[in-house]
């Protein structure tokens, strides 16, 4: 079932890049891609438990800040070695200049 | 004697084995995948140091592979004569100690903005180095999450008590070449060793096995073509620079973390970072800017001077010299021979971020966990 939070303002993220975000213990990270799109994902990597928001946003992939292992935000692909596993994403919608996030 | 040498031996082996006691004890000491101290940097300042540039690292690689061409090419034009040892020497260097920081930056995925590029050069040093490309990957993914943390880290050049004789062997590649040989048997046949059974994942393994098969049909052929052409010249140019050349990775490769504190969560208590002149840092692609690496491994190479700037007032002076750094490492590498409990440790700068050091286990003396821990 669908649960809408608000999750940020849309300027609160700078384009290509990502923010975090925490609801209930949870830690999101929160994407605008470099032609404004918005995108969210569980807030760690796959691989270990490091946070994406200090990762590096390039284009449509995120790349982890520990050991560099890559995701599409968009899909949550996990694009290769050391990430094997893909990282879960979220539905987002943008309305009135703040992000929401679907985290039911 | 030689009985209580070869007890130390074995127990020194056992303790850093990855795939014994202490391993778990690591584990359940929180020492596995902890929380490590980074240098506050602004996230806008990061975000432009951690960018990616193909154009330094095609440069850095042309000029690279063009040298080593050329010496190949000049010794070949005076092979028979000793005008040919001077240019097979500095070919010897290039391939043999310089492929060490190609395979490291491009295995971290910094080198280039070019994802292919970059992969690229990492199949081409990963075979120069004589190193699984797969199974250091995930050697060196682990040796980031656990650096220096005793059974957990499979790539502590320098124990405690330091293994001298195979280090100084080394230099001119006696252990690590056979010991590269062994291994690409043993993968050829589909078999890891049980260190590399602990990080290698099982759905990576057939890509192990699969680059031995290809890297001794290589070497194989070029045995063939050495005894078809009655002449030494093809294995001088492919495999034999890992033998004759490996000088420099390990005169680089000792700076990093050699006589420091294990089982710490703060790099600066287990790395140091190294000022060296413009041609070595072009030789080890700045990775004398260890600490600063280790801190921030998606910094590429070419940006670490910068980001030294950023973090130094966090970080004890760093070493004004390779000799500088060589005249702590040598004592301190002595005195563990008698005293494994002995470390460097450094003066931080006044207002620096004090040490983490969460637990009185993670002061760097590295006492055996699994005594420690039971304490």
């Amino acid at each position: 079932m669908a649960e809408w939070i608000a999750a940020c303002q849309a300027d609160d993220v700078d384009p290509e890049d990502v923010i975090p975000f925490t609801h209930d213990g949870k830690d999101y990270a929160i994407y605008r891609s470099p032609d404004d799109a918005y995108y969210a994902t569980d807030g760690h990597c796959t691989h270990e438990k490091t946070l994406l928001c200090d990762g590096l946003v390039m284009g449509a992939v995120i790349e982890c800040p520990k050991h560099n292992g890559r995701f599409n935000y968009t899909s949550g692909k996990a694009l290769g070695a050391p990430v094997l596993e893909d990282v879960r994403t979220y539905q987002v919608k943008v309305a009135d200049g703040t992000v929401f996030i679907d985290v039911g | 004697m030689k009985k209580e040498g070869s007890a130390v031996s074995k127990e020194r082996l056992d303790r850093y084995s990855l795939t014994g006691p202490e391993n778990q004890a690591a584990v359940e000491a929180g020492l596995a995948g902890a929380d490590w101290f980074r240098s506050a940097v602004p996230r806008k300042r990061m975000k432009e140091l951690m960018r990616r540039s193909d154009y330094p690292a095609i440069r850095d690689t042309i000029i690279w592979l063009g040298l080593i061409g050329l010496f190949a090419g000049l010794g070949i034009a005076f092979w028979g004569t000793w005008w040919a040892l001077p240019f097979f020497l500095a070919y010897g260097l290039l391939y043999g100690s310089t492929s060490d920081s190609r395979w490291h930056e491009s295995g971290h995925g910094t080198a280039f903005k070019t994802r292919w590029i970059d992969q690229g050069l990492y199949q081409l040093a990963s075979f120069m180095i004589m190193r699984d490309p797969t199974t250091w990957r995930w050697s060196h993914t682990r040796h980031h999450t656990d650096t220096l943390v005793v059974g957990r880290d499979p790539e502590i050049a320098v124990m405690r008590p330091a293994r001298l004789a195979r280090l100084l062997a080394n230099l001119v590649g006696l252990v690590d070449v056979p010991l590269a040989f062994w291994l690409m048997f043993r993968h050829a046949s589909g078999r890891l060793t049980a260190d590399e059974a602990d990080y290698v994942p099982p759905t990576e393994r057939h890509k192990v096995y699969r680059t031995a098969r290809i890297d001794l049909a290589i070497y194989a052929a070029t045995i063939a073509l050495a005894i078809g052409l009655r002449s030494w010249l093809p294995v001088v140019l492919i495999g034999g620079p890992r033998l004759y050349g490996p000088f420099l990775l390990y005169l680089y490769g000792f700076t990093q973390h050699a006589g420091m504190g294990e089982n710490v969560l703060d790099y600066r208590l287990n790395t140091r970072t190294v000022k060296m002149c413009r041609l070595n840092r072009f030789l080890y692609w700045n990775m004398n800017y260890h600490v600063e690496h280790h801190m921030f491994p998606m910094v590429p190479y070419y940006r670490l001077a910068e980001l030294h700037e950023e973090v130094k007032h966090d970080l004890a002076p760093a070493y004004p010299s390779i000799w500088a750094a060589y005249k702590e490492i040598i004592p301190a590498v002595l005195r563990q021979l008698k005293d494994q409990e002995y470390y460097v440790r450094r003066e931080l700068p006044p207002g620096a971020a004090p040490y983490n050091q969460p637990a009185p286990i993670n002061d760097g003396r590295a006492l055996p966990l699994t005594v420690a821990t039971a304490a």
